[in-house]
């Protein structure tokens, strides 16, 4: 018998006690929790998660769509980077002000080509008020998980409110399962010491958030 | 190379041990009761908690109940997405098919995901007997890995380990395994953290192989779902040519939707964070982005064995997020390795047992490695009662019955060392059955209450050893009553004043 086989076997063995009548779908979930944890306005919405990010040490930053491209050129001239990796459909206006070299997104890249670029600038999917997270699906203007990964400055740039949902119940059906997905709440952190949370491990060490008002806003 | 949790005495031998070592104690007072404050206030945000843990107790008992048909349905949606999918009936089987995928792929090197499944089976030491020398990235699995040591909590495995004691492991061992510790490299957490990215900055950017657990299995869409906080997992991966995940077959659960419970319930129990860092999931392979080779390894090894106990079947709702390590007040004391396996606390009091068919002096004493005070039940993000399935397990250990090993029906006999307690309880039985004999008990032990010893004698005096024995009255319970309300009072009878 392969492996498959033994195993298979077994659970059905053991669940012999289960009525037959039993369906994959009972018992039923009960489903009485909440779809949002209290009630907000859109503006309070992003202000909870501009609130829930910093908790976590993501630098969070405000603009109008106009004056984005002056921010970024700020962010990136602050951090003094030279090199900022760019995904393949993010809007080139975004980088027009900076005076860094943009380095596009390719397949060819190596992880060690990415470890030597100093920061990486990306849009999201979607953001999520209650847990201060952003939610990256490899879109467009995301690119390969990896160019989030490995250099050290990540710049997302979050367009509110259309991309703020309030919780994660509210995030999960806006996503594709089938798409990568790389769920992001502050820098990366340990707690592997004493218990005691320390920023800054593998991932990004500094994480900055762009919260971009819709035209007319902000 | 490593050590191992073989051969491990059982609980009582190791705690003696472990309870007399005052650093140990400090360091783990110390992490614990951080972050049982903390996960306290994060659970109290939520004010739904209570539905959610229910939720999330309901989503794994149905699985649970039909995991044969949860089972075939992510190995086709899984195939589905491009990946590769084994099965292993036990720890052998599931190293056996890892070690032949590494070597399929040419590489000598892989890198490693924290994965408690791996852990379990001996993954490190199976690959290091094929020649493959396997790198631990998380940072806690790092510091055990370097310090040849075992791990002892489920989230934080060198908990036991304070700050000072790092910084000399990783001065010492850094770099025996790559790139050194740097020079004057202090005892702060942040120059510890640095130090760990420095090191393990050059594995991630050439591995070929990446190996890892996860925390979730979606069945209708072939997600997995790995839940982390360093980065290290996301190199882990996303930088590898080839991933190799193996996965508890309890990690299943049927639908995308059912991930806004657990994504819930997780962090705020384990780390106590509204979300940790990063969270990756991933569906099979994906075009220039991420390994072009997924095999995911579906592991048994004692889990179908635990399933058909309906009782003990609950321990495999468990998300091993840690809470009721970090609350147990004999975990606090006794520390992680008395538990003599890779789950510690109160969930691996249950669950080692289990998973290893009830075999053996140290699963036979584990369901003792408790006072039953319910602070893991109320803490579990699943409700796993686990009172009462030490409970159940200790009536196993004490009057034998039936267990499944490996997939077969066995009869436990009687464990040896319970025959005073097995004569106790059945003589208490007997009097509790004959009230004439009862009451002539009770008085005979009144009177002579000033000859009983101060020690229990023979196979008592282990218990009497740290426990005084209750002072026999003068006049028993049903004398007073007799004498006092019982003859006059019988209109009375029942009321409360």
């Amino acid at each position: 018998m392969s492996g498959r086989d033994v195993v298979l076997a077994r659970v059905r063995r053991a669940l012999a006690d289960v009525p037959r009548g039993e369906g994959p779908h009972d018992p039923p979930v009960p489903r009485d929790y909440r779809r949002v944890h209290g009630s907000r306005t859109v503006e309070e919405t992003v202000e909870l998660l501009a609130e829930n990010l910093a908790d976590y040490r993501a630098v969070v930053h405000r603009c109008a769509p106009a004056g984005l491209p002056a921010l970024i050129a700020r962010l990136l001239a602050a951090r003094g980077a030279r090199t900022v990796v760019v995904p393949a459909g993010l809007d080139p206006r975004w980088l027009s002000a900076a005076e860094v070299a943009a380095r596009p997104d390719r397949a060819t890249d190596t992880a060690r080509d990415l470890a030597a670029v100093d920061s990486v600038l990306t849009g999201c999917a979607l953001a999520v008020a209650e847990t201060g997270t952003l939610v990256l699906d490899a879109g467009p203007d995301q690119g390969r998980r990896r160019i989030t990964l490995v250099p050290d400055h990540h710049i997302c740039v979050v367009r509110v409110p259309d991309q703020v949902v309030g919780s994660v119940p509210e995030a999960l059906p806006r996503l594709a399962p089938e798409r990568p997905l790389t769920w992001i709440s502050g820098p990366s952190a340990t707690s592997d010491i004493e218990l005691d949370r320390v920023e800054g491990v593998h991932g990004p060490r500094t994480l900055e958030v762009v919260l971009m008002a819709a035209d007319g806003e902000g | 190379m490593s050590r191992s949790f073989l051969g491990m005495p059982a609980f009582p031998r190791a705690a003696a041990v472990s309870t007399r070592d005052p650093r140990l104690r400090a360091n783990l007072a110390h992490a614990t009761h951080t972050i049982r404050d903390k996960r306290a206030r994060a659970v109290a945000e939520l004010d739904d908690w209570a539905q959610l843990r229910a939720a999330g107790a309901a989503v794994k008992d149905r699985t649970l109940r039909h995991l044969d048909h949860y089972l075939e349905q992510l190995e086709e949606s899984v195939a589905a997405a491009g990946g590769h999918v084994h099965w292993a009936a036990d720890a052998d089987e599931a190293n056996r098919i890892v070690t032949r995928l590494v070597r399929e792929t040419g590489e000598r090197e892989v890198v490693k995901v924290k994965s408690m499944a791996t852990q379990e089976i001996g993954l490190n030491e199976a690959l290091a007997e094929a020649g493959i020398r396997a790198y631990e990235t998380d940072l806690a699995e790092l510091i055990v890995q370097l310090g040849d040591d075992l791990p002892s909590h489920i989230l934080v495995p060198a908990i036991h380990r304070n700050r000072g004691e790092i910084r000399d492991i990783f001065r010492r061992e850094m770099g025996k395994w790559g790139r050194p510790a740097p020079e004057g490299l202090s005892d702060s957490p942040t120059e510890l953290a640095e130090a760990a990215r420095l090191h393990l900055r050059e594995k991630f950017l050439t591995a070929k192989v990446g190996i890892s657990g996860a925390n979730f299995m979606v069945a209708e869409t072939g997600t997995l779902v790995v839940v982390e906080s360093e980065g290290n997992g996301r190199m882990c991966l996303t930088l590898p040519e080839t991933l190799i995940s193996v996965v508890g077959i309890e990690k299943t659960v049927p639908t995308w939707q059912d991930l806004e419970v657990f994504l819930q319930l997780l962090p705020r129990s384990s780390t106590a964070e509204r979300m940790n860092p990063y969270t990756t999931t991933w569906t099979g392979t994906t075009d220039g982005d991420g390994p072009r080779a997924f095999h995911l390894v579906l592991l048994d090894n004692g889990r179908t064995d635990t399933l058909a106990d309906a009782v003990g079947r609950q321990a495999l709702r468990c998300i091993r997020c840690s809470a009721c390590l970090n609350v147990c007040p004999v975990y606090e004391r006794a520390g992680g390795h008395a538990y003599g396996s890779p789950y510690p606390g109160p969930i691996g009091a249950i669950l080692t047992p289990q998973l290893r068919g009830m075999a053996g002096p140290l699963e036979e004493s584990l369901p003792y490695a408790s006072s039953l005070c319910g602070a893991c039940y109320e803490v579990c993000p699943v409700a796993i009662d686990i009172p009462e399935v030490l409970v159940h397990l200790r009536e196993r250990v004490v009057e034998g019955g039936p267990v499944t090993r490996r997939g077969a029906r066995v009869v436990l006999k009687p464990a040896k060392g319970h025959a005073a307690e097995r004569a106790a309880m059945r003589a208490a039985a007997w009097a509790f059955d004959h009230p004439g004999v009862l009451r002539g008990g009770m008085r005979l032990a009144a009177r002579t209450r000033r000859l009983h010893p101060r020690r229990l004698p023979g196979p008592g005096r282990a218990w009497s050893d740290t426990r005084a024995l209750p002072t026999v009255p003068a006049e028993s319970f049903r004398d007073w009553w007799r004498r006092t309300r019982g003859d006059a009072g019988g209109s009375e009878r029942g009321g409360v004043k």
